[in-house]
Parts: C-alpha cells; sequence; structure tokens
C-alpha cells in the first residue's frame, strides 16, 4: 500500500469513526472494537487482491447497516439512549477539569447555604426579621453565580469592578430607604430586585459574548432550564424535608425548628448554584425541557385564549375591574412571552414557516386582544382602579410586555410572509432584555421615594 | 442454501459459547472460526456479532478484556467463564435433543421425500396429515 493510499484510507476510517460516535446506542469503546474488526477485515482483504478502496467498501458492508447494527446496540444497550450526565462512568468521561469544578461547585454551594445564616452571627435571625431577608435575599445567592460564571468565562478586572459595583449599589437601595412596616413599596421591592439583578448573572453568563444575539440567547435558555431544574429540585428537597420530619418525630425528636432555620434557607440558595452547575454541564447532553413545555403548551394556552375570547363577544361580559385584574392579565403575558421566548430559542432560524408558527402567532394575538380588552375596562373606570404603588407597577410591566409581544407579533407575521426573517425575532427578543432589568430597577430606586416609603 | 435468520439469532449463543470454549477470543476471529465450521452457510452481518457477545457479558457467560494486540492495535478479548460453560452444556443438551426430535421425524419421511425438491405444500399432499 503506498503512502497517499494508506492515508486515504485512514481519512475513510477516520469519517467512518466519526459517523459511528454520532450513534447513542454505539459507545466509544464499541466504536474502538469494530474498528479493530474493520481492520483486520480491511488487511485481510488486501491480502486476498483487493485494492485498499474495496476493501475498505467490502469490509464496511460485511459490518452491516449502520441503522441495523445501531438498533441491536440500542437493543442490548438501553440505558444509553436515556443520556447519562451527573456522574460520567469512570473512564469514559471523566476528565480532571470536570471533577475539579464540580469540587468548585460543591464549594460554592455550601457557601451560599452557609451565607444566608450570616446575619444569624450579626442577631438577625430569620424567623424575626422576614421584611430584612425578603429584600436582601438576593444578596446571598446571586453574587456567587455571578462569580462563579465570571470565573468560567474567564472575565477579567472590567466586568467584575462593574458586578460589584452593581451589586453594592444594589445593596444601597434595597436597605435605605425608610420602609413603613408590611408596605406595598416595600414588597415591590422585594420581588423587583431579583429581576433587576438577574441581567448582572445573564452577562457574566454570557460573558464576551453577551453583545452578541447568541450569547444573550443562550443566557435566555439557561434560565428556563434552571428554573426548570430548581422546580425538580424543590420537589426532592420537599420530600427530603417531609421524610427528616417523619422520622425524627418517630423517635421524638421535633425537628420543626431546624428544617425552617436551617434546612430550608440553607437547601433552597445552595439549590440555585446546583441547578446552574447542572444546567451548564448537561446542556449538550440532554435535550431541553423548556422547548418541549412550549411545544405542549403553546397549542393548549392559543386554545385557552380563544375559547375566552369567543365566550367574552358570545357573552357580551365586560372584564370586571378587580383589584388583581392586571396582575393576573400580566401573568398572562408572562406566560405567552415565556412560550413564544422558548419556541423562538430552540428554534432553527433557517427553516421555513410552519404550523407551529401560525400557532405561535394565534397565542400571541389572542394574548394581545385579551389584554387588550383588560386595559380598555380599566381605562374606562380608572377613577375607581386608583393609583397606588401596586397597580402602577403592574401597568408598568403590563406596557412593558405589551410592547414586546406586540412588536414580536409584527415581525413574526412578516416572517410567516416571507417579508422579513426570523433571525430578526430573535434579535428583538434578546436587545429587549435589558428593558426588564431596567424596569425592575426603576421600580426598586424610584417607586419607593415616589410614593412615600408606603 | 443460506440458515434463516431466526436459526441464526438462536445459535449464535450456543456457537459462541463453544468457540470460546476452544480458547479466548475476539470479535474477527470468532466470525472467521463460525465460517470455517459452518462452511460458510451461516452468514452473520459481522457488527451484530458484538450486540451479541455483550449480551453474553452481561448474563456473566463470557468476560471481556481490553489488551494491545500484535499490531499495536487495542482489541477486546473474551474468555468463558464457569457460567458460560454450564450454559453451553444446557444449550447443547437442548440443541441435542431439537435434532434428535428432528432426526426421527427425517427418517420417517426419508422414504416418501426425496431430499431437497420438497415444499410444505409436498409434505402434506403426500399424506403427513
Amino acid at each position: 500500500m503506498s503512502n497517499s493510499e494508506s492515508t486515504l484510507l485512514e481519512e475513510r476510517i477516520d469519517q467512518w469513526r466519526s459517523y459511528l460516535l454520532r450513534r447513542q446506542a454505539i459507545g466509544s469503546l464499541d466504536v474502538i472494537e469494530l474498528e479493530d474488526h474493520l481492520r483486520e477485515q480491511i488487511d485481510h482483504l488486501m491480502t486476498a487482491g483487493l485494492d485498499t478502496d474495496e476493501a475498505f467498501l467490502v469490509a464496511v458492508k460485511r459490518l452491516g447497516a449502520l441503522d441495523a447494527l445501531s438498533r441491536e446496540y440500542a437493543v442490548e444497550h438501553s440505558e444509553r439512549l436515556w443520556k447519562q450526565m451527573v456522574l460520567p462512568d469512570g473512564a469514559e468521561r471523566a476528565s480532571r477539569g470536570n471533577s475539579k469544578e464540580a469540587i468548585l461547585v460543591l464549594c460554592l454551594a455550601v457557601a451560599a447555604a452557609l451565607l444566608i445564616k450570616l446575619p444569624v452571627l450579626f442577631g438577625l435571625r430569620i424567623e424575626d426579621h422576614t421584611a430584612i431577608y425578603a429584600r436582601n435575599i438576593s444578596f446571598f445567592v446571586l453574587p456567587i453565580l455571578t462569580g462563579y460564571f465570571a470565573w468560567k468565562r474567564g472575565l477579567r478586572g472590567g466586568a467584575i469592578r462593574l458586578f460589584a459595583a452593581g451589586y453594592v449599589l444594589a445593596a444601597v437601595f434595597a436597605n435605605v430607604y425608610p420602609f413603613s412596616g408590611n408596605g406595598n413599596t416595600e414588597m415591590l421591592t422585594v420581588l423587583h430586585l431579583p429581576i433587576s439583578l438577574w441581567l448582572m448573572v445573564g452577562m457574566a453568563y454570557a460573558g464576551s459574548r453577551w453583545n452578541q444575539v447568541a450569547g444573550r440567547m443562550d443566557f435566555i435558555r439557561f434560565s428556563g432550564e434552571l428554573f426548570i431544574y430548581y422546580v425538580l429540585i424543590a420537589l426532592g428537597g420537599g420530600v427530603l424535608t417531609a421524610f427528616s420530619a417523619m422520622i425524627f418525630d418517630a423517635i421524638g425528636v421535633y425537628s420543626e425548628d431546624f428544617i425552617a432555620t436551617w434546612l430550608l434557607p440553607c437547601g433552597a440558595s445552595g439549590a440555585v448554584i446546583i441547578a446552574a452547575w447542572l444546567v451548564e454541564a448537561k446542556k449538550s447532553v440532554i435535550e431541553n425541557m423548556a422547548p418541549v413545555l412550549t411545544r405542549l403548551f403553546t397549542p393548549l394556552f392559543a386554545v385557552l385564549l380563544l375559547v375566552f375570547l369567543g365566550a367574552m363577544l358570545w357573552t357580551g361580559r365586560p372584564i370586571d375591574v378587580q383589584r388583581d385584574i392586571l396582575i393576573a392579565f400580566d401573568l398572562l403575558l408572562v406566560v405567552v412571552l415565556g412560550l413564544l421566548l422558548y419556541a423562538v430559542s430552540a428554534r432553527d432560524p433557517l427553516s421555513p414557516p410552519g404550523p407551529f408558527d401560525v400557532l405561535q402567532v394565534v397565542l400571541v394575538i389572542a394574548a394581545l386582544l385579551a389584554n387588550g380588552a383588560a386595559l380598555w375596562a380599566i381605562a374606562a373606570r380608572i377613577s375607581e382602579f386608583g393609583f397606588s404603588p401596586n397597580k402602577v407597577a403592574a401597568l408598568g410591566e403590563n406596557v412593558v410586555l405589551l410592547i414586546n409581544l406586540a412588536w414580536s407579533a409584527v415581525l413574526y407575521i412578516r416572517f410567516l410572509r416571507r417579508r422579513g426573517s426570523f433571525a430578526q425575532l430573535e434579535r428583538w427578543q434578546t436587545d429587549y432584555l435589558p428593558v426588564y432589568a431596567i424596569w425592575a430597577a426603576l421600580v426598586v430606586i424610584v417607586f419607593p421615594p415616589l410614593f412615600g416609603y408606603a | 442454501m443460506d440458515i434463516n435468520k431466526e436459526l441464526t439469532a438462536a445459535s449464535s449463543t450456543p456457537l459462541v459459547l463453544a468457540i470460546l470454549a476452544e480458547g479466548d477470543s475476539y470479535g474477527y476471529a470468532i466470525l472467521q472460526r463460525v465460517r470455517e465450521l459452518s462452511g460458510g452457510r451461516i452468514a452473520w452481518t459481522d457488527g451484530m456479532l458484538y450486540p451479541v457477545l455483550h449480551r453474553l457479558e452481561r448474563y456473566g457467560y463470557i468476560q471481556a478484556r481490553w489488551q494491545v494486540a500484535e499490531n499495536g492495535r487495542r482489541r477486546k478479548y473474551y474468555r468463558i467463564t464457569t457460567d458460560g460453560r454450564a450454559q453451553l452444556a444446557e444449550e447443547r443438551r437442548q440443541w441435542q435433543a431439537v435434532d434428535a426430535t428432528l432426526r426421527n421425524i427425517w427418517k420417517a419421511f426419508m422414504l416418501a421425500l426425496p431430499a431437497g425438491n420438497h415444499t410444505t405444500a409436498a409434505f402434506v399432499r403426500q399424506g403427513a396429515i
């Protein structure tokens, strides 16, 4: 075999190997075993007089069709189709970097868990100072999360200083205002501060890719997956808590205090770090859940909204302006925006419009109409509605979401009519991210003095 | 004449175990041995041997180990275990029982049917039932 022939053969074997490696059911060690077989077969055939090309083709053919082969492997190794992730098995994937990072993450999670108990050293106990804890809840976890991603993305000086300044500033605004006890503005701060600080987590997460659409889109995906993971971990934590209460009760040791002051707060904050790491570690291994849920619920919500609009027209009943009406419709818009966002995040921007895209547009327009009806009802009775801090905040949120969805609908329809590209919609969504954070920051900074800290 | 898929699959376990009972071996060599023993009548698609080997390994009938072959490549060798030998003996008894049963019935038809050019329909027509 000449030199050029042997390089050609190596190239073909490389190519064949990469085809094989793409099959989930066939592991990397199996590929080595099959490659040994292939090479021996080729040697044999060439000894028998075939040339390199022929020998390669015959040997590959004799191994069998890739689909059939992969099916046989799948029957024998069905567990491989369930992608394993948290603890990759031994020799196959454990690289040193991974385990080093796992240890670091574990330390960070413990740090986050202990940080929430730090104020106790200064005599501030959770059960006595709920409001202080609630206002500062972000600072126990988010700086650590930001730091983790800053480290992971190799961010330096300027960015770190920006994050530090951001958190210090936020901590000042969260704590200097003289809130009157149990006031509305304090509650608004509690709700809005994490939203505005989440942007900093995003900037650390995307790192140098923050100014690219793709980088911010990754952050959106990350946020959705993190939420799902966190909910799953919380469910597991709930089971753990219930069991610890039960079994200690059985021996007459009452653990409720421990659970309320240690297990729940520490677990809840440590779990954020763990969930974030899991999302990072498995993003290439497991299909993202958020888009799957989106596919499931987009049709259901679209039907719900259409039926609602139909019922409103049919019965002619106006929307009753009650206390929490705006909040209800804000939440509706959030859900619809979430469905849109995670459908967008999972869609190949280059594929042509399909039925699901039409459904998506129907959903958005139905939501806009329903929300429009609610706003109309409120505008008609604005005097009764009043301008409490909660209502102004809810109205502002409604406008923020409305603008996003309305322009999204326009871009989406343009895309459906092939007048625009899907990338424009992606860009709009990712460009809009800071708007949420800025509005939330406004609520935190401006509302308390504006409404007299009520 | 090719042996059909079901028979090929059913005979793969005793065949592989018996070949490994002759001595440790690896995929390619096992296939060569099958070809040799069957005179080319049992035609496995080469790749399909490996899931079979992995299944036998999971049952504990054979054990695998990685070794560097003389040509410098990593190669997975298989060795039969005690359980594997017991299973081989069991398989052998079963195949012998099947073989003996079939032999008896072949004998009964020996005179009626010229070997090689009959069909099931001919069987029925010639009074098997």
